[in-house]
């Protein structure tokens, strides 16, 4: 398969990841959405190296893989926190750092 | 070569089906489920592309761990969403998705770049293998390795700093945990199993069984 192939795969999983970060409203599923636009961009890089013959797109990969972890604890640990203060557990209810 | 073209097309379909079906599921458990499903879908894809160490990863690392953590934290905290009511960015949300989209299909694929049309650089046995990875990220790469590290550190000090419960117990939750659930006795407590009767279960055992009994009975029981 053509490399292009692969680039509008990752394309349309990202647009799919940005539309869902904008329009869901529970933070958990937000975060879901933000691993479908990490991952998208994953599949440029891998296509990329691919595609140059160089395995340093791998390596970038790999270290996104490492920042969604990292990304994933810390926003789940927000959620555990929001859900122990009785907050709701909602993006457009929590906007008390709204100026 | 055929079987490529159908192994990319599964996969394929795979990946964004599992990516529609975590933005439109209603239960954020599902979502968890079809990110998994699109997380597989996109190792056959890394797969394809030669890049196994990748696919291994992103199997064990994000299938495997990440998803169990979303799992759990989804099953503590639960709760489906209301349906999302009315506003601006409910509907300029998918539209600007979609122009997206196009956008980087047209940027993409019109670039006039030759790789993108060819099948990518010639293979080179070992393209992509652990000890290629490995070596990368020990030599060239060191420091992002590094950096990835520590901050992998600060992300778990983080999460465990954000969870943390802040003064004990709260106190529903509190009385919630000392209910003490009638027990049958000699059940299991290790003081038991030495022989020893706690007190506190001398409450329980008077309605049931006289106590001496069940220690007679226990002690030629034996082990």
């Amino acid at each position: 398969m053509a490399i292009g192939w692969y680039l509008a795969v990752s394309a349309i999983v990202f647009c799919i990841g940005a539309g869902g970060v904008l329009v869901r409203r529970n933070p958990l599923v937000v975060l879901l959405c933000l691993e479908l636009m990490l991952n998208g961009a994953n599949l440029s890089l891998v296509a990329f190296a691919r595609m140059w013959g160089n395995e340093s797109g791998q390596i970038f990969a790999l270290i996104v893989m490492v920042v969604a972890a990292c990304e994933v604890t810390v926003g789940l640990g927000l959620v555990v926190a929001i859900y122990r203060r009785r907050l709701p557990i909602d993006v457009d209810e929590l906007n008390e750092l709204q100026g | 070569m055929v079987f490529t073209a159908i192994l990319f097309f599964i996969a394929a379909i795979g990946a964004i089906t599992g990516a529609i079906g975590v933005v439109m599921l209603r239960n954020p458990f599902y979502s968890v489920l079809a990110l998994a499903f699109h997380l597989v879908s996109l190792a056959a894809l890394f797969l394809l592309l030669r890049a196994e160490f990748v696919a291994a990863a992103q199997v064990i690392v994000y299938a495997g761990a990440v998803m169990v953590l979303y799992v759990f934290v989804v099953a503590y905290v639960g709760g489906g969403e209301q349906l999302t009511s009315g506003g601006v960015l409910r509907v300029l949300g998918p539209l600007f998705a979609l122009a997206l989209a196009i956008e980087l299909c047209i940027a993409m694929l019109g670039a006039g770049l030759k790789g993108v049309s060819s099948k990518g650089a010639a293979f080179v046995p070992g393209f992509g293998s652990p000890a290629h990875i490995g070596r990368l990220f020990l030599t060239t790469y060191l420091y992002p390795f590094e950096i990835a590290s520590i901050l992998l550190l600060a992300a778990a000090v983080g999460a465990v700093v954000l969870a943390r419960r802040r003064r004990g117990l709260e106190p529903d939750e509190e009385a919630g945990l000392r209910v003490s659930v009638a027990r049958p006795a000699y059940t299991g407590t290790m003081a038991e199993a030495a022989g020893i009767r706690p007190r506190g279960d001398e409450s329980f055992t008077a309605e049931g069984e006289p106590v001496t009994e069940r220690t007679g009975s226990g002690h030629e029981g034996g082990w």
